[in-house]
């Protein structure tokens, strides 16, 4: 039974992860009708930014983790405003070639600049190690993960429905010519949605490092999952993202812990029932 | 007619001239993976390399040895054939050398076997890699080397009767479980359970959940270098399968460098089977270190280094028994029986097998002037692959 519980939590603290590196792409994927798969570079950023701040400038880790955010925001805006923004109306396969070759030249430069190294990030010694709580041990480390996703989810959620930010997003999405209309300056909008995305996919970045590591082709490795956890939860929905990050990290932990021989299979199995009944994932819109 | 004659004078100094240039200098082909997910392991390789080139001078028996690198960007079979073909063909290699993956050096073997040159395997540390030419040495080490020592070491002088084995559901992995259980079985040891993670693996806590459910006095774990033993050392103490309760078993790469370093305190007490120890005390080996990180800004060797450093060593040997001869045949004779002194320790080449001898280090993490690093418990002389 104590097990059970383990797994449960450790997929989900898992899926946490996947949902801070995810949600940005959501979000302009579903609201801008961009396909961003440079979205992991944005990640790797993340972890970079980090752990240069720390070993260079000597930032405590909670200082760091902001950092990364900015980082990554700062220069999405740059690359928005020069390269995405000319092909927001262009057909995807544009999109997708632009934005994977991106993928490839962050590689790259991550390469010349850091080496193929494995990076490393040294936590400070209280989010180490692990509690126990009615007898089981649950890693400290993992319920920090935890929380700071559920802050973004709070914060997201709250900012797109209650703020003025957050309401002209929604119109600027809704219908952009109206809002234009309106005296919005839906351009602008779009790039601060942007530079959100990718500034959560940076602090997701530097989350993960502790967990997967940080090397140049961590924008690859975390692509498939940020699409899988995009499309089960739907294009567009901070919800959706939640869920289908949630039931994605439970999946792959729960599924490797029970049947280990196929355990690494069962995620596709489960994106692929849920498109099946739902092609528009669990809380997709349109 | 006069231009014919020009050109028949230029053709004639030209083939005079490479023929001069071929006597004067040795070609090794390197077949490295320098880009791709493993460029991190081919970087090393290739500064283990070069320094020794960089310490020994480039010319050997009279001859400038000239390097020529090819990349095959991962675990390719078919590209690194492609190239040890064209190395061959239309470089002009003498010896071909490198490998840091078992199926390049596959891919190349049937080369080295035709063209009849001496192939150099500095890594590539599945078993039966030098079966398959007369060709064939390696400097590196392999896995059932290690690990079966590593098995017989844990019953009979670790304490341990009864563990749990974990490894990555690939070919390195399966041949480490074979081995460490073979090693652990045979000496009286009982195997509880074996589980096989996916090879790119981002989460290992169900799988450690496992082991902790069987609740073994040791685990044993084979992971691929980079970021999977940080990550999978992390996962086992934070679940409290710790030493001393539950003793850690591993190949060396868990505890390199700089997973020590993401481990930190977790990393106590892990006990590692290895045939190079960066921090051994041995004035090779000091000076080995100090040459290798003053000129790669800082970076410590590692196992890749370590191979790639003597199998130039046993190259420059070889060239200079055979006075400069480059033939495979009258290599691979001097490279057999072979045996020196490496930063590693006492090493030699199998005559019969031409596979790697060498000193296995059973090492434990401890605290040595307050930094954790991998102190050596024990010491096993000339192991020799348990499977040739």
């Amino acid at each position: 039974m104590s097990s059970i519980v383990i797994v449960l939590f450790d997929g989900f603290a898992f899926g946490m992860l996947l949902f801070v590196l995810s949600v940005g792409l959501s979000v302009t994927l579903g609201l801008m009708n961009f396909i961003n798969l440079a979205h992991g570079a944005f990640g790797m950023l993340g972890g970079y930014a980090a752990v240069t701040a720390m070993r260079l400038l000597g930032f405590p880790f909670l200082l760091a983790l902001p950092t990364a955010f900015l980082a990554a925001a700062l220069l999405s805006i740059v690359l928005e405003r020069t390269l995405f923004r000319r092909l927001y109306g262009a057909p995807e396969l544009n999109q997708v070639l632009l934005t994977i070759g991106m993928v490839f030249v962050a590689a790259a430069i991550a390469t010349y600049l850091f080496g193929t190294v494995q990076q490393v990030i040294i936590l400070p010694s209280w989010l180490r190690g692990s509690v126990e709580i009615a007898g089981m041990r649950f890693g400290v480390y993992r319920i920090f993960l935890i929380g700071i996703a559920l802050i973004v989810t709070a914060l997201l959620v709250f900012g797109l429905e209650r703020t003025r930010l957050g309401a002209q997003i929604r119109a600027a999405v809704d219908n952009q010519r109206v809002a234009k209309g309106l005296g919005l300056d839906v351009e602008k909008i779009f790039g601060i949605t942007f530079a959100l995305g990718s500034g959560l996919a940076g602090l997701g970045g530097a989350l993960a490092v502790e967990i997967v590591g940080l090397d140049p082709s961590f924008g690859f490795h975390f692509l498939v999952y940020v699409l899988i956890v995009v499309s089960v939860g739907g294009l567009g929905s901070i919800t959706g993202s939640f869920v289908g990050a949630a039931l994605l990290g439970i999946f792959d932990v729960a599924g490797k812990y029970f049947w280990p021989e196929i355990g690494s299979f069962l995620i596709y199995l489960l994106l692929v029932a849920i498109l099946f009944v739902r092609p528009l994932g669990l809380f997709g819109k349109r | 007619m006069k231009t014919k004659k020009i050109i028949a004078l230029l053709g004639a100094s030209l083939a005079w001239t490479t023929a001069g240039y071929a006597q004067e200098t040795v070609k090794i082909g390197v077949i490295l993976p320098y880009s791709g997910p493993f460029a991190d392991a081919a970087n090393q390789l290739q500064a283990g390399i070069d320094l020794y080139i960089a310490k020994h001078g480039d010319t050997v028996a009279g001859k400038k040895i000239e390097l020529i690198k090819k990349d095959t960007g991962g675990p390719a079979a078919d590209v690194a054939q492609r190239m040890a073909q064209e190395l061959v063909v239309r470089d002009g290699a003498d010896i071909i050398a490198g490998f840091a993956l078992t199926p390049e050096a596959l891919g190349a073997a049937p080369v080295a076997e035709e063209a009849q040159k001496l192939m150099v395997v500095m890594n590539a540390a599945t078993s039966m890699v030098t079966e398959q030419s007369e060709y064939i040495v390696r400097t590196s080490v392999t896995i059932p080397q290690v690990n079966y020592a590593l098995g017989k070491w844990a019953f009979e002088d670790g304490g341990v009767t009864q563990a749990y084995t974990l490894v990555s559901d690939y070919g390195p992995g399966h041949d480490a479980e074979k081995s460490f259980s073979a090693g652990f079985t045979e000496a009286g040891g009982k195997i509880l359970g074996s589980d096989r993670t996916p090879v790119a693996n981002p989460d290992f806590s169900a799988f450690v959940q496992r082991v902790k459910d069987a609740n073994p006095e040791a685990v044993y774990i084979f992971v691929p270098g980079g970021a999977q033993p940080a990550a999978i050392g992390k996962a086992l103490v934070d679940r409290g399968l710790a030493p001393p309760a539950t003793k850690i078993l591993a190949q060396g790469e868990l505890t390199h460098p700089e997973a020590l370093a993401s481990m930190g305190e977790t990393a106590r007490g892990i006990i590692t089977t290895f045939h190079y120890t960066l921090e051994r005390d041995d004035p090779l080996n000091k000076e080995y270190v100090e040459g290798y990180t003053a000129a790669n800004n800082g970076r410590e060797p590692d196992l890749f280094s370590i191979g790639g450093y003597d199998g130039m060593h046993l190259i420059y040997e070889a060239l200079k028994k055979t006075n400069g001869d480059t033939s495979g045949d009258a290599l691979i004779a001097a490279a057999k029986g072979m045996s020196w002194q490496s930063p590693r320790g006492p090493m030699s080449i199998d005559p019969e097998t031409r596979d790697v001898v060498q000193t296995v280090y059973i090492r434990e993490v401890q605290e040595v002037d307050g930094k954790l690093q991998n102190v050596i418990i024990h010491e096993i002389p000339d192991v020799k692959d348990p499977l040739h």
